[in-house]
């Protein structure tokens, strides 16, 4: 099970409170993660990544055990402690503005 | 009794207004997708209770939301805006090539007789049609596909596709007008379009009669007359008598011909009415006087109409798509301000009351007409 934290317009769009929890067959990689996040929940298809290309869209940030994993590989094994569900993956809108 | 129903899309939210037809008290609903920008809200003609909202936001993208109860409950449909084919390049603000990139839906217009179908016009400019309820878009490349393409150019805010007028009998033609590029009509159905900017004339561009490239920011058609289309352009207010196959000018006495909506009574095919504005570096009325402009000729001979808006220290500015009609007798006029207020007219502009006075900055204002 892996614990993935929404942003707060991302939240309100999927209905959803804070956490939400997902189940990944085989490797917890960070597509493995966003294709279960959008198939639970599919209106937040195109909000994360591109609908095309799948890339992460560029205001959109992934942090997790006190990294920052938005330059990861989508096919790169998520951390340790978020495969075992230990520690959440966020997903944040980057700071801007003022 | 008949009621009215006003959509207003704002920079945090959508806000949904309703009234009976005296429209003198009103119930406020909202904010709706509470922090999003939502950019259009219109109803269809053909279903009052189905509603489309264009939502966006600079981080999470494009979502469409669809209600089937008049905007009680929302629920988000498709948002899968991929052009067709490979995109291509249009011209940038420096007049190099750039390519199209899909940014957002600037408006959206339901078919006049299918719930389910509905237009979108998006920024990088081109036109979306759904015939699902909203659930799957494909483009209608004849549009990008016309070969003016890469001359079109973004105005100050996005290459966009703004305008969607459907002739009130005729399903096969549709006007669409995008800043940076002009009027374009299809004749079948969005297979193939022509340009339609014959008499526009805009110094800011190389060639300033050219055949493309003109910002247009608003057309508007009275459904009893449709081969009579009115436009205000980045600068002139301009008539059209032949289905836009040419134009005229029409801006007569206004103070200043800059403007951005451009709106006809519900039962008067020739009155007309705007928001001039001090100049396109200047966004806001002149004098800091804020006056919508009333024509009963079809143009040329303009009034002020003043009672009940500010006529003082008043620097907000009206946006395109921010000016609606009802079609209540007297015609309500509506429109919506950078600065938040939602102002009324119950007859046809004379007197002016704010509905609301501290939204969000307002993007867009839609009025539907109940039973």
């Amino acid at each position: 099970m892996i614990r993935v934290v929404l942003p707060a317009h991302l939240r309100t769009l999927a209905g959803v409170r804070r956490e939400v929890e997902l189940q990944i067959e085989g490797r917890a990689t960070q597509r493995a993660m966003l294709d279960a996040l959008e198939a639970a929940y599919p209106m937040l298809r195109g909000t994360i990544r591109d609908h095309l290309t799948q890339q992460r869209r560029p205001l959109v940030r992934f942090f997790a055990c006190e990294r920052d994993l938005s330059q990861e590989s989508p096919d790169a094994p998520l951390p340790d402690a978020v495969a075992k569900g230990e520690q959440p993956f966020l997903i944040v809108g980057a700071m801007a503005g003022g | 009794m008949s009621r009215v129903r006003v959509l207003v899309g704002t920079r945090k939210g959508a806000f949904v207004l309703t009234s009976d037809g005296a429209r003198a008290q009103w119930d406020i609903s909202g904010p709706h997708f509470a922090g999003w920008e939502i950019y259009h809200l219109k109803g269809s003609p053909a279903d009052p209770n189905r509603l489309y909202a264009s939502q966006s936001s600079g981080w999470f993208g494009q979502v469409i939301q669809r209600s089937n109860d008049g905007g009680k409950t929302w629920q988000p449909a498709g948002n899968a805006f991929a052009y067709d084919g490979v995109p291509g390049t249009h011209q940038w603000y420096d007049g190099t090539q750039h390519p199209w990139e899909f940014k957002r839906v600037w408006h959206l217009e339901p078919s006049l007789a299918d719930p389910d179908t509905v237009y979108a016009g998006a920024e990088d400019a081109a036109l979306f049609r759904s015939t699902d309820g909203g659930q799957t878009w494909r483009e209608l490349p004849g549009l990008r596909g016309h070969g003016s393409g890469p001359s079109w150019a973004p105005g100050a805010g996005g290459m966009c596709l703004h305008t969607i007028v459907q002739h009130p009998s005729d399903p096969r033609r549709i006007f669409i007008a995008i800043s940076a590029a002009g009027v374009f009509r299809t004749d079948d159905a969005g297979e193939t379009w022509r340009p339609m900017n014959r008499g526009l004339r805009s110094e800011g561009i190389p060639d300033p009669n050219a055949e493309v490239g003109h910002c247009v920011h608003r057309i508007a058609m009275h459904p009893s007359r449709p081969s009579v289309l009115f436009m205000q352009k980045h600068w002139d207010v301009m008539r059209s008598d032949d289905a836009g196959e040419s134009w005229h000018e029409v801006s007569g006495n206004l103070p200043t011909d800059f403007g951005f909506p451009i709106d006809v009574h519900a039962h008067e095919p020739d009155t007309i009415y705007v928001v001039p504005i001090k100049s396109d570096s200047e966004h806001y009325p002149p004098e800091g006087k804020l006056r919508v402009y009333r024509s009963r000729t079809g143009g040329h001979d303009w009034e002020a109409l003043t009672n009940g808006l500010p006529q003082r220290d008043c620097y907000v500015n009206v946006l395109r798509d921010a000016m609606a009609v009802d079609s209540l007798d007297p015609c309500g006029v509506y429109f919506g301000t950078s600065g938040g207020q939602v102002y009324a007219s119950a007859n046809a502009g004379d007197a002016w009351a704010p509905i609301v006075r501290d939204l969000p900055a307002v993007v867009s204002v839609e009025v539907q007409t109940l039973p």
